[in-house]
């Protein structure tokens, strides 16, 4: 089968590999109609998230047919069901599962060692997402294999099109995790650093768990006006305009109730000596993320209130403002996604028509295209949001 | 506290019923003070050489100074290896090594001073000599433990979602563990009480044993141990405690094999894997995806599941090109 390989930093190839096969009793094989390029492969893409090689399969958004199932898979799939998959494997028997945090599933990641000893404990294995994450091979390609297909696979039923439910596979879910995150109340204003795919949808959540107000920051003018346009929400552009100042101004001294970081670890600063500085400290490794967005949403958030880190993160970060955060009782959220506890509640959603994902398209191609869409998506050009594959 | 030697290892059991390996603090202690005795004697014969020197009777000749400066400079050098490191462990047998150089010095000093200088240095050497003593006892005492400690005896725990009769039930039943012990190929209950082991020994070779059931609390512990007579000597224990507020069954686990002999020792840790510690943790990992999934975790870059082996030779993250059975 045909499949996008991570060869190198910045180097992404469409190659033949062979087709995936069942592993284990619980596996599926899934027939893949869309897949799409996440914010975070692009983090990927650029070398940051340590533990890649050479033909890593990339790709944690996909959704198609199920074409072989293994014995042990229960819950009703049967071949031929069109099944969204979940980016985090969770295996739904452990503690973890149980509780809701399916991103931290205990039995998912056969790296677990490894995943230890660069962060203490294991998170779940992630399609496509380095082998700190378990080296499962991901779904930008025509097939793949689906552990726990019985706990992963959401089977839609209706004649819903792959771009309203592909998205349920990560940033949806993503998105509306991040705003919920904010325990939202009455009146609360929420800003939202990052206008990719997730910060849309977080902007989109928060009205829909009831903010009074959202705030999108981002440099980017098309998707500063997706958002105006597609969520309703008002937007500053750090590029223009001193971020910190005009959320004082807009929120009359009091600074956001919450604040949602949707950038991670490639952040930029609007002064190029700053983005300089940590941009510097980046390559000689004395940090791996840089955590601009982070560190102002830290610091804009009004006394009491929550910052929520969707944005993703993948080792240490440099000059948190720690003195901040702890003299302003602030609260910090975070988390990889837990896909299969939205999942289902967002679908109904959808189905309602209260939230319609397909928004954030801009680029549709073949998956033979996959290089040029990871160009043209981390280069923003062709005012690219996010971009759909079909293999 | 209870105190028992098991195997030829001292062991304590703690508060919560686990037997470990007991520390001997005292060998630690006396390790530190002999870190800053020598940081002590190495400022000391820098800072107030010509002093020191006098005081030991060698102050009359240049090359004597220039010894006594390079011992200086060799007691900071055993201040580190002592003072640094965690554990002592074997930073006391750099001093006795030192020791030596010292009393050799020494007798060749005494070998061409008279007098007054002479018996200086006389009182000097009966100071080294008494320092030696110690040295050798520390050394020996710290290292004593730690050679018992490597190999012989490694445990790991984990917290499975699983009640703790079900964990009982299935770990109670031995030929279920090679299902998650990678190292064996089979185990087989041949008596109530007996079973038959066979592990993977290098070279597609396989050792085979014989163990019996020791101790057996239902839902509480497993102990068995290879029969007199074996070939490879061995034990294990299994612990079974209920995790607080639902949280699961904590399961402990303790391996350990007798080293009669320095050779035999090191057959019986290839044995085991290049890692016994490692290798036990890798276990446990996979004892709890069984029981809790029913399968082991296997990604395109780990095919064959957890283990380090595994996880440090990754293949890339893309399907294996021939079929696999299963």
């Amino acid at each position: 089968m045909k499949a996008n390989c991570w060869i190198a930093p910045n180097n992404v190839a469409v190659e033949e590999v062979p087709d995936p096969q069942i592993l284990n009793a619980r596996d599926a094989i899934v027939r893949i109609t869309s897949s799409a390029i996440c914010g975070s492969d692009l983090h990927l893409l650029q070398g940051y998230i340590p533990a890649m090689r050479k033909g890593d399969v990339l790709g944690h958004e996909f959704m198609g047919e199920v074409v072989e199932l293994g014995h042990g898979v229960q819950d009703g799939l049967r071949i031929g069901d069109r099944v969204v998959v979940p980016f985090p494997i969770a295996c739904g028997n452990c503690n973890s599962c149980e509780r809701g945090l399916y991103s931290l599933c205990e039995n998912s990641n056969p790296n677990a060692a490894i995943a230890e000893l660069a962060m203490g404990h294991s998170p779940a294995g992630i399609f496509g997402y380095s082998h700190l994450m378990g080296g499962y091979a991901g779904g930008q390609a025509q097939y793949a294999r689906v552990p726990f297909a019985d706990v992963g696979a959401l089977k839609i039923e209706d004649d819903l099109p792959d771009e309203k439910v592909l998205f349920l596979s990560d940033v949806l879910p993503t998105g509306y995790m991040a705003a919920e995150m904010c325990d939202i109340t009455r009146g609360d204003i929420v800003a939202v650093w990052g206008a990719g795919p997730v910060g849309q949808f977080a902007a989109a959540s928060a009205y829909l768990l009831g903010a009074e107000r959202v705030i999108v920051i981002d440099r980017f003018a098309y998707r500063l006006r997706m958002a105006r346009e597609k969520t309703g929400a008002e937007t500053i552009n750090y590029e223009e305009t001193d971020v910190m100042d005009a959320l004082r101004e807009m929120t009359a001294g009091r600074g956001p109730d919450a604040c949602i970081d949707a950038v991670g670890m490639e952040a930029h600063h609007a002064s190029p000596a700053l983005h300089a500085y940590d941009k510097g400290k980046q390559a000689v490794k004395s940090e791996t993320d840089r955590p601009h967005a982070l560190r102002e949403a830290v610091l804009s958030c009004r006394n009491g209130g929550t910052i929520s880190a969707i944005g993703a993160y993948g080792g240490f970060i440099d000059k948190f403002p720690m003195g901040s955060f702890m003299n302003r009782s602030l609260t910090m959220r975070s988390g990889q996604c837990h896909v299969q506890r939205y999942m289902r509640p967002l679908l109904e959603r959808i189905r309602k028509g209260e939230i319609d994902p397909s928004f954030i398209i801009t680029h549709t191609m073949r998956l033979d295209d996959t290089p040029h869409g990871y160009d043209i998506f981390k280069n923003k050009q062709e005012d690219c949001v996010k971009v759909v594959l079909k293999p | 506290m209870g105190r028992k030697n098991t195997m030829g290892v001292r062991s304590v059991t703690d508060t919560l019923g686990i037997e470990r390996e007991s520390q001997d603090r005292g060998s630690e202690g006396m390790a530190r003070f002999l870190g800053w005795f020598s940081l002590g004697l190495g400022a000391a014969a820098l800072a107030a050489r010509p002093r020191i020197s006098r005081l030991c009777g060698v102050d009359d000749s240049p090359t004597a100074q220039a010894v006594l400066q390079a011992a200086g400079v060799r007691e900071l050098g055993h201040a580190a290896v002592l003072l640094i490191p965690r554990r002592a462990g074997w930073g006391a047998w750099t001093r006795v090594a030192g020791d030596m150089i010292d009393l050799a010095t020494c007798r060749q000093g005494m070998q061409r001073r008279r007098g007054d200088r002479r018996r200086r240095l006389m009182y000097t050497t009966w100071a080294v000599a008494g320092i030696t003593a110690v040295d050798l006892y520390t050394a020996v005492r710290a290292t004593r433990g730690r050679r018992m400690k490597d190999g012989n005896r490694v445990h790991a725990s984990v917290t499975v979602n699983r009640r703790a009769d079900e964990v009982y039930r299935f770990w109670h039943d031995f030929e279920n563990l090679p299902r998650f012990m990678y190292h064996l190929q089979s185990v087989r209950m041949t008596g109530d009480r007996r079973s038959h082991w066979t592990a993977k020994a290098p070279a597609g070779r396989s050792v085979e044993w014989d163990a019996e059931v020791v101790d057996d609390r239902p839902n509480e512990l497993i102990s068995w141990r290879s029969i007199e007579g074996s070939r490879v000597p061995n034990s294990g224990c299994v612990r079974f405690m209920p995790a607080a507020g639902g949280r699961g069954t904590e399961v402990r686990v303790e391996l350990g094999y007798s080293v009669p002999g320095r050779m035999f020792g090191a057959k019986v840790a290839k044995v085991f894997g290049e890692h016994p510690q490692q290798q036990v943790c890798d276990d446990l990992r996979r004892f709890k995806q069984v029981i809790e999934t029913g399968e082991i975790a296997q990604s395109d870059g780990s095919p064959h599941g957890t283990s380090l082996k595994q996880q440090v030779k990754q293949r890339p993250a893309q399907p294996l090109a021939m079929p696999r059975a299963g």
